[in-house]
């Protein structure tokens, strides 16, 4: 990242379709040279976004600035990013040379040029020699890659990308999100991607911004947003996570301690939020800082002890819910499987202890 | 158990009702041929020789050649202007929100189902209110208002056929809206153009009321026909030429649909 002024400045914008009120207020800065993703379920607005990005939509309000240039009187066709659709959309009439080609006409290049551009493409989505093939000689992947190579070739300041993975199964998406990681370091151009899948999204982005009913809720790194989400909304996006109604007891700079109710009191680092004393908040804990024994631990900070409830057997790991006296909603645990378990999982209800370390836990508005 | 599924037994009843049909449907198209080789001047049975000699008339007959020369010219250019209208009207049906589509194309595809003499007498009023003389181009103005709707009807599928996407690709791409349609949108609603002006050219080229009543002194080939019936010794030349479309026509649908399945069978590889 660098230091001087932003690639992508998001100030205030808005827009409404009709009644319908897309994307609300959002402002952000991309720099140059991130992997930056709009992260959100379906209807966020994230897409929205994006098609502002990329000309096709018109603010209501708000402005967007690429480059320091304001973008709103900037048609399309002559605005310094490119895009790769969800659906691809290359062009069926042409085949895949003509198709990467397309955006170098305005250029008037050589012909000796423009081939040698396309066929450095060719080799740069590893599909060398498939410059004669038409769109419906292509497999899902192939696509993908024909479409990224007629954007990369424009040498665009910014890429946008609107779900270009969703369609592709589970292994080629796993594989094309490592690639896309490594075509993005490797040419050096600011990539926003929009996608609904937060693991994909966790995996390849430098920052993250989670959107949800056109709003903007945390704009952060991977980890930051796993590890110390600023609000409810976030936590329970990303991830799953244990929520535990308590109450601010005091306050010690980074950590606080809490009342908990039935889990007692509870120290735990405070995140983004201002706490007082006699707060109503929300303590989080995810699954797998839990760890589940079947007596009681010595050494541990927190534990509680409850029935189980269900187990659920998932190879690398295992999921077991745990029910707690006075806690409405039982307690999800994830569980490395670290011993081969032939004889399946013992999902007997039986007691059993969990418990946590103080600094595992997050502190949340209740709100 | 039959081998085949349900759907695909052979039904006797519904095989000798559609040779019936195809029966009904063109035997009286076959006395065309039949009598136009017909040695005798009247269209009756017993059959009287064969003979060559209404074809080789056909041939010297000046009259015939200009009604044909202008339902060529006619047709022509209501087939141009009709399916150029046909491509803006239905990229902007397909394409862009406005306030009022509905009620606009409503009106656009009104003349379908306006009896054409309706529309024939009041664009006669019209021309003549204006001060227009009838001529070969008021029958294409008329043919252009009844052509716009079936050219709309076979473009509209074709505009709502392909993704927004590959229009916005384009945009994206740096092409702007003329070079986007240049680039992308005609090639890509190119089979939808040649079905449309096939068409629209033959609607234009048989039609006959619009033309009965717009037309000044130089007729159309229906118009022509039309004219000839009065005269019996004519008929049989009629006939001739009745069977020469009547080929014409033929090989024109089958080239029509051969532009359709080569359409067609691009758009299922796409789809796979």
């Amino acid at each position: 990242m660098s230091s001087s002024d932003p690639m992508i400045s998001i100030r205030s914008v808005a827009k409404s379709f009709g009644p319908v009120r897309a994307v609300e207020a959002v402002s952000m800065e991309i720099a140059e040279g991130e992997f930056f993703s709009l992260l959100g379920p379906s209807g966020c607005g994230k897409t929205t976004l994006l098609r502002m990005l990329a000309g096709f939509e018109t603010p209501t309000s708000g402005e967007i600035f690429i480059d320091d240039q304001p973008m709103s009187s900037v048609p399309p066709h002559q605005r310094p990013v490119n895009m790769v659709f969800q659906s691809y959309a290359i062009f069926p009439h042409l085949n895949v040379r003509a198709n990467i080609a397309y955006g170098l006409r305005k250029q008037k290049l050589p012909k000796q040029q423009q081939n040698a551009m396309v066929d450095e493409m060719l080799e740069l989505i590893k599909l060398p020699g498939y410059g004669d093939r038409r769109s419906h000689e292509l497999s899902g992947g192939e696509r993908q890659r024909v479409a990224l190579a007629r954007a990369l070739i424009k040498r665009p300041k910014v890429l946008l990308l609107d779900e270009p993975l969703g369609a592709l199964d589970k292994q080629l998406r796993e594989q094309m999100q490592l690639e896309l990681r490594a075509l993005q370091r490797s040419v050096g151009i600011t990539f926003v991607f929009v996608t609904h899948d937060q693991e994909e999204a966790l995996t390849m982005s430098d920052r993250i911004a989670v959107m949800s009913k056109g709003r903007c809720l945390q704009i952060d790194t991977p980890n930051r947003l796993y590890e110390a989400p600023s609000n409810r909304e976030v936590a329970a996006f990303i991830g799953t996570i244990n929520f535990f109604d308590a109450s601010i007891k005091s306050v010690n700079g980074e950590t606080a301690n809490v009342d908990a109710g039935v889990l007692g009191e509870v120290k735990a680092p405070v995140g983004d939020g201002t706490f007082a004393s006699g707060m109503k908040v929300l303590l989080a804990i995810r699954p797998e800082k839990l760890s589940i024994e079947s007596k009681k631990p010595k050494r541990s900070a927190h534990a509680v002890e409850g029935v189980l409830d269900a187990a659920a057997y998932l190879g690398e790991r295992s999921h077991y819910y745990v029910r707690v006296d006075g806690i409405e909603r039982p307690i999800a645990v994830s569980a490395q499987n670290a011993h081969r378990m032939l004889e399946g999982i013992d999902d007997q209800p039986r007691p059993v202890w969990l418990s946590w370390s103080s600094d595992s836990a997050v502190i949340l508005d209740a709100k | 158990m039959s081998e085949v599924s349900y759907i695909d037994r052979p039904n006797r009843t519904l095989a000798v009702y559609a040779i019936a049909y195809l029966l009904f449907l063109y035997i009286p198209v076959l006395f065309l041929p039949l009598f136009s080789f017909n040695d005798a001047i009247y269209v009756a049975f017993p059959l009287k020789g064969f003979t060559t000699k209404w074809y080789e008339q056909l041939f010297n007959n000046e009259p015939m050649f200009a009604a044909l020369l202008n339902s060529v010219q006619v047709g022509a250019v209501t087939a141009t202007v009709s399916t150029l209208l046909g491509v803006f009207a239905a990229k902007a049906v397909t394409r862009y929100r406005m306030p009022g589509k509905n009620p606009v194309v409503g009106f656009i595809m009104l003349p379908l189902v306006i009896p054409g003499i309706i529309f024939g007498v009041a664009l006669l009023i019209l021309m003549s209110r204006l001060g227009v003389p009838l001529s070969l181009y008021t029958v294409t103005l008329g043919h252009i208002i009844v052509c716009v709707p079936f050219s709309m009807a076979t473009l509209i599928p074709r505009f709502e056929g392909f993704d927004k996407s590959i229009e916005e690709a384009s945009a994206d791409l740096g092409e702007n809206m003329f070079g986007t349609f240049w680039r992308v949108t005609l090639p890509m609603v190119f089979p939808g153009l040649v079905a449309s002006f096939l068409l629209c050219f033959t609607i234009s080229f048989d039609e006959f009321i619009m033309a009965f009543f717009l037309s000044g002194t130089e007729p159309t080939l229906p118009i022509f026909i039309w004219n000839q019936l009065r005269f019996p010794q004519r008929v049989p030349g009629v006939l001739a030429l009745g069977t020469i479309i009547l080929v014409i026509s033929f090989a024109v649908v089958f080239f029509a649909q051969w532009i359709r399945n080569v359409g067609i069978h691009d758009k299922t590889k796409r789809g796979m």
